[in-house]
């Protein structure tokens, strides 16, 4: 179905589990930063993979197996594309971006000695810290970090201060999961070329949200999970520049990224094989391939233009809020809500949203360190997506008033 | 204040009729119990696995335990006066014997049993009867 603008009564029939009741109310679902819901088109593609040509890639001779490896390889040049990415090898299935960043993080800990810096920001998601911080610890390497502005914002000075010769990758959120703070990621990639340092984007957030051209951004790697774009969990995507992933150290061994094996040796393959050990999550990437489709035939402007208006919308409700705090102010930010309400514990609050079916995510959003450079214990932080409505904002804002009224 | 009883506490919870006024209670309940001094809310006495932040600390005294919880959240601390119900003030051997998944079922509860990362009463729950394990025998 082509969207020329949005409809988002028949956006919302897309997808089942939207149509349900949690404890007996409509369920209103805000948790999109944790997982976006999934249309019928990924979920009929996943169904029909297993009813029709479920069979291992790249292997067997037989009729099953050439189905399934030709879906599955489409799924990459889908991915490729949707990324523009200058080559489908360059697309290498992960578990998500955890993993993709750790293919990443485990092969520069290799190549990093003492004296040599990694960069990351005061914003990331463990994900995107614990694992550069471990990468240092093994190589006797430096973990620097960039501060943020009391607001949210990447403070861009200081992030520029901190790069040197030395800097030998930057990692960095494209959009912050915890704040919804946007990354000026084309400018912080130019930067950190100027140093000479590869530059690895947590696209987690991203990639629902705006529009990612690997090629423009100019950076060397780019990460995301499925989940958070309509797709699958358990598959993922690390996009890395062909020049640079071809000489990456390989990350797991097994079948599928060999050339040739002895009892004593092996070589490895081409990309992307090479860097995808064992049979991959076939349904997983034809989920994704589905998701993507189907994402890219909305229009982005509107969806955005779409996610604006329910953030504007429930910000001004938001400073109406006797007790409020947005936590996250940045100029430049996604439909995301984070927020601590005077007296009143996130877990409290997350929990008798619930009893209203209201589902948001409460605590640190994995982001400890962020956490503490806020001083807060924690927020309570409601994720808007293409298909949630002003009418639920507005739902959200009494259920709230409720929970206040309960919690004081 | 002292708390209601394990029998009062099931037929006053049947008697409401909708989420209000059940966590209404539950909240006041938390209120009731003892809280824990903050220069007692060391990380030793933190309860591992729950997403607010929960201390328990215990103290035998003539065969008998006596438990004190706090948690930052109050409806963690209304549960906790739940629980405190049915294993504070008891001997260890009468602590094992508590089914407390059949409580909280009778509470219609049981959600905040199940064993999921951020619910912390789980975990509460069995440090409770590993104290009381490590004194039954």
């Amino acid at each position: 179905m082509s969207m020329s603008s949005l409809n988002i009564a028949q956006l919302r029939a897309q997808f089942p589990i939207l149509q349900q009741q949690v404890n007996a109310k409509p369920l209103i679902y805000f948790d999109n930063a944790a997982t976006t819901q999934k249309p019928y088109a990924v979920i009929n593609a996943i169904t029909d993979f297993y009813t029709q040509c479920n069979a291992n890639v790249h292997r067997g001779a037989h009729h099953l197996s050439n189905e399934s490896t030709t879906r599955f390889e489409h799924a990459r040049d889908t991915v490729a594309c949707f990324m523009h990415a200058a080559n489908r090898k360059e697309i290498i299935w992960t578990s998500g971006t955890t993993e993709g960043i750790n293919i990443v993080a485990h092969g520069i800990a290799k190549q990093l000695r003492p004296g040599d810096e990694v960069l990351v920001t005061q914003m990331e998601h463990h994900a995107n810290l614990v694992t550069w911080q471990q990468a240092c610890a093994q190589s006797g390497a430096s973990l620097k970090i960039a501060p943020i502005d009391d607001d949210g914002t990447l403070n861009i000075d200081a992030f520029v201060a901190l790069l040197s010769t030395n800097t030998k990758l930057v990692a960095f959120p494209h959009i912050s999961n915890a704040l919804g703070t946007i990354n000026p990621i084309k400018t912080l990639t130019a930067q950190a070329k100027k140093v000479g340092a590869l530059v690895l984007i947590d696209g987690a957030q991203g990639i629902a949200h705006a529009k990612v051209d690997v090629v423009d951004i100019g950076c060397d790697f780019y990460v995301f999970s499925a989940h958070k774009l309509f797709g699958p969990t358990g598959i993922g995507v690390l996009w890395g520049k062909e020049s640079v992933l071809k000489n990456w150290p390989v990350w797991q061994t097994g079948g599928e990224m060999i050339a040739n094996v002895t009892y004593e040796t092996a070589t490895w393959g081409e990309l992307p094989n090479r860097l995808e050990a064992g049979t991959p999550n076939i349904a997983g990437a034809i989920g994704l391939a589905a998701a993507v489709e189907w994402f890219s035939q909305l229009d982005l402007h509107a969806l955005q233009h779409h996610e604006h208006a329910l953030l504007k919308h429930a910000t001004e409700q938001a400073h109406n809020f006797d007790g409020l705090t947005i936590v996250g102010n940045a100029p430049e930010k996604v439909a995301v809500l984070s927020f601590v309400l005077q007296g009143c514990h996130s877990a409290d609050i997350g929990f008798l949203l619930d009893q209203q079916g209201i589902a948001i995510r409460s605590g640190d959003h994995c982001a400890q360190p962020l956490m503490r450079r806020l001083t807060l214990p924690g927020t309570a932080r409601a994720s808007f997506s293409i298909y949630n409505t002003i009418e639920e904002v507005d739902a959200f804002f009494i259920a709230l008033k409720k929970v206040h009224q309960m919690l004081i | 204040m002292s708390l209601p009883t394990r029998d009062d506490i099931i037929d006053d919870m049947a008697f409401f009729d909708d989420w209000e006024q059940r966590y209404q209670y539950i909240i006041d309940l938390g209120k009731s119990i003892s809280r824990i001094d903050e220069n007692e809310k060391t990380d030793e006495n933190v309860v591992k696995g729950c997403q607010s932040k929960v201390w328990l600390i215990s103290n035998l005294d003539d065969g008998i335990l006596y438990f004190k919880a706090d948690s930052d959240a109050v409806i963690i601390n209304g549960l906790l006066a739940l629980v405190m119900v049915v294993f504070n003030n008891k001997t260890p051997k009468d602590i094992l014997a508590v089914d407390i998944d059949e409580y909280f079922k009778q509470l219609d509860l049981e959600r905040h049993i199940t064993p999921s990362r951020g619910n912390g009463l789980k975990a509460i729950v069995a440090k409770i009867q590993a104290i009381a394990n490590s004194y039954a025998n």
